[in-house]
């Protein structure tokens, strides 16, 4: 948010304005002193908690549910000055701006959740008799929360930022209503509890499961992230016997999801993949390394051990049981649409979908990096021979999505490799010019 | 006589549901979190409602016992059932907690009777705790001090969601009746959701680094399924010698690991097995090894553990290095049994192997590790 705009402050100094006046309102609900101070409490101790992701869209904030208590315990005043509390201690120390906007856009999203739940008659104390018809109020003032936190945050983004009203709104809202709806359910058992004898200590046993929680989706997304480097690493000391092909893999994975985002794959299958697209050559390492530099002509037998490499890939990574999917793609990333491709010699549908998606990454990296034998194309021209192969080689609408992509992100070719011996040649396995040449 | 059947029959179908939903922890641990605050917010019960609640302890078990039975019932006819160690132990641990609490129950709710809930929830989850390292240390064949350590670590992460699920569920229907059961469990459906996301990527990382172990062996750099029978003997012997269970990871991973050097080499030298090389390229490999690992993501000790496995375990007139790790002490020995070995051994080859390790016991290998190796190479292990 630098240097912030003359609307946007603007717009903070009035979200700030309602919040506080909000808050003064408890001049006149006088809510318990006690309750207040100590779901204020709570809700500081927790807010500078960081938002853990639970991916599926789904975040998951410690504080929140804290938030929606104090709208069902304390009413719309009580719970826009909990929230307000939380603008004395941020260990984090985030710019002002930014803590004081936070601060006030929670409150005016409590106060409106807790209004809500009063107006549709819900009671700070909760009893028995009001199970189960006090859910759908709870579930309605946890939206309101939602909604109203979606609108101010899209709005400061909108001012300080530049992004659309609607982009804003959308990443907001569908990131959070599975979550906020959960919150509700955690907010409502807090306060069911805080109003029985045995009172705020049970409402901390509320918090144990969802910090549990919370701790075990940091310790995935840790080992997710060392996940992912270990395989990267892996498959970079595979690549390392072939200069030219350094980076490759990682650049087919970028490719290939540039077009399962582009196509609109769901999340777990552009992730699936992914990582077939970092994996689809492992199988080179059983080819000779003299093979892969070699810059001639092949030979029959050399051809046939080069198309070894998809199979042999497969083999290696079949006992990874979420590839599932993935190994077909990693299997047949060769066959052509023509049906003149390899191992299998594949057409049209037959040719499994994540293969098709990978040919095409594959084959223009291929094209836009430096090989033993000659230089990079240029993008443009990569984009016009994937074209040109559109319906013979690739899959048509995934090159054009490919096309777009790429026209959206940008593409980082390989770096090039400043010696280049010079030979005629011509076959590279993965470049579909260079097969085309194939004698 | 049974004390208010239709609350028992509620908590009943509670507890056969979470054991129906029941999960694998890392480590291959049984947990039904869900069937198990169940069973704690039944022998916690103080009232439903507004009025006291009176069932015993006999009844605690007895509707744990059922429930668990119901629950486990689907699993055991798909073949994956827990095991009968598993529902005894889970019952001996509610029982204890039923004659302990159960006459305290009928106190008046408030903090003190919340003081006792916990301090019973504390000390059934450290019996549950020490059970299970007894089982698991008989299991495994494996010393119980880490096994306890391994157990109370566990019962600080989902132990103690399941304790304060039991605790508020209890509580809380007293204030809600039943209503509670299902609301309750949202947290810990919660707390399961993400420790089942932990298990998955845990298998996938191991299951890749397992497969991807292979890269030497299908570029021709080592004999088949070395990598994998190497890091299955490291660790059947360093569970012997007590490694916890993080320590054993980072073993079973360096172990998977520990030729990715070789890949460095242009052609592969013969076999494969480093035995027969000089100390000097030896150790050049494990530190072309250990440079790759340390890119990967899996904890720096592995690394060390790749780099260090070519050290001699002392040298002469000198003393023993204690900054060498037993993982590396181990892979050494492991790695070196199986190159003499190799596959399948028949038991003359296994003992000839042993035999040539020996020889070079006092200097090369430490003397521990060759002694649990004979024992786990004699159980044909």
């Amino acid at each position: 948010m630098n240097p912030l705009s003359r609307p946007a402050r603007v717009y903070i100094a009035a979200v700030l304005l309602v919040a506080v006046t909000a808050a003064a309102g408890v001049v006149h609900t006088r809510p318990d002193l006690s309750t207040l101070l100590l779901i204020g409490v709570l809700f500081a101790v927790l807010d500078p908690l960081s938002t853990v992701s639970l991916g599926r869209g789904i975040t998951l904030s410690a504080s929140f549910p804290v938030s929606l208590a104090a709208a069902i315990l304390l009413g719309p005043c009580g719970a826009a000055l909990v929230s307000l509390g939380s603008l004395a201690w941020q260990p984090a120390r985030p710019p002002w701006p930014k803590r004081v906007f936070n601060a006030a856009e929670l409150a005016v999203a409590a106060a409106a959740a807790g209004a809500v739940y009063r107006a549709l008659g819900g009671e700070a104390v909760l009893r028995a008799a009001d199970f189960p018809m006090v859910l759908p109020v709870v579930a309605l003032a946890a939206l309101a929360h939602s909604a109203v936190n979606a609108g101010l945050v899209a709005g400061v983004l909108r001012l300080a930022e530049g992004v659309p009203l609607r982009r804003g709104l959308r990443s907001t809202l569908s990131s959070g209503l599975a979550g906020y709806l959960l919150y509700g359910l955690f907010g409502l058992l807090m306060a069911v509890l805080w109003s029985s004898p045995v009172g705020a200590f049970a409402a901390l046993l509320v918090l144990l499961p969802l910090l549990v929680a919370r701790w075990a989706f940091e310790q995935y997304a840790a080992e997710r992230e060392a996940y992912e480097r270990t395989v990267r690493a892996l498959v970079a000391t595979v690549e390392a016997k072939d200069p030219y092909t350094r980076g490759h893999s990682e650049r087919v994975a970028l490719g290939v999801e540039l077009i399962g985002r582009q196509v609109g794959l769901p999340e777990q299958r552009t992730e699936l993949l992914r990582f077939a697209g970092m994996l689809h050559d492992m199988g080179k390492v059983g080819v000779r390394t003299a093979l892969l530099r070699k810059g001639g002509g092949l030979s029959g037998a050399e051809f046939a051990e080069i198309a070894q490499h998809p199979g042999r890939g497969v083999e290696m990574v079949r006992d990874i049981a979420f590839l599932h999917e993935a190994l077909s793609g990693i299997a047949h990333h060769h066959e052509r649409l023509d049906g003149r491709g390899y191992p299998d010699g594949l057409a049209g549908e037959q040719i499994p979908y994540f293969a098709r998606v990978i040919a095409v990454a594959d084959a223009f990296d291929a094209m836009t990096t430096t090989r033993a034998y000659r230089r990079a194309r240029g993008i443009s021209e990569a984009i016009g021979e994937l074209r040109d192969g559109a319906g013979t080689q690739f899959e048509p609408a995934l090159v054009e999505a490919f096309v777009a992509a790429v026209g959206a992100h940008g593409w980082e070719p390989g770096e090039a490799i400043a010696q280049i011996p010079v030979g005629p040649v011509l076959f590279d396995h993965d470049d579909p010019v260079g097969a085309g040449e194939r004698g | 006589m049974v004390d208010r059947p239709a609350v028992a029959a509620a908590f009943l179908a509670f507890i056969a549901i979470g054991e129906l939903v029941r999960l694998r922890l890392p480590g291959d641990r049984e947990a039904a979190p869900i069937g198990a605050a169940g069973a704690l917010a039944y022998c916690l019960l103080p009232q439903i409602g507004s009025s006291p609640a009176r069932h015993s302890p006999a009844q605690v078990v007895l509707v744990t016992a059922l429930g668990m039975v119901l629950g486990v019932l689907p699993h055991v006819w798909v073949g994956r059932g827990p095991g009968v160690l598993y529902v005894l132990r889970r019952l001996v641990v509610i029982g204890t907690a039923a004659v302990v609490f159960r006459p305290m129950a009928g106190h008046r709710v408030g903090p003190l009777l919340a003081a006792a809930m916990v301090a019973v929830v504390i000390g059934v989850a450290a019996l549950d705790a020490v059970l299970a390292a007894l089982v698991r240390a008989r299991q495994l064949r494996a010393p119980l001090r880490p096994a306890l350590r391994d157990e109370f670590a566990g019962v600080l992460g989902i132990g103690s969601a399941i304790g304060a699920t039991g605790m508020l569920i209890a509580l809380a229907v007293g204030v809600m009746n039943l209503w509670a059961i299902p609301v309750f469990c949202a947290p810990l459906l919660l707390t399961q959701f993400s420790i089942r996301r932990f298990t998955a990527i845990r298998a996938t990382y191991r299951q890749t680094v397992r497969s991807l172990s292979r890269t030497t062996e299908l570029g021709g750099y080592t004999p088949p399924g070395h990598a994998r029978r190497v890091s299955d003997l490291s660790l059947a012997v360093g569970r012997e010698l007590g490694l916890g269970e993080a320590d054993l990871l980072d073993l079973e991973y360096a172990a998977l690991m520990h030729d990715l050097g070789q890949l460095s080499l242009d052609v592969p030298m013969h076999g494969g097995a480093t035995i027969y090389v000089d100390p000097g390229e030896q150790r050049r490999l494990a530190e072309e090894g250990a440079k790759v690992v340390r890119a990967t993501g899996v904890p720096a000790a592995v690394a060390e553990i790749v780099e260090r496995q070519a050290e001699p375990y002392r040298r002469p007139h000198e003393a023993i290095d204690p900054t060498l790790p037993i993982g590396a002490r181990i892979l050494k020995v492991a790695n070196a049994f199986d190159d003499l070995a190799g596959d399948a051994p028949e038991r003359d080859a296994a003992l000839s192997a042993l035999e040539r390790l020996r020889h070079g016991m006092a200097y090369d290998y430490d003397p521990r590790v060759i002694e649990v190796l004979s024992g786990v190479v004699g159980r044909g292990g």
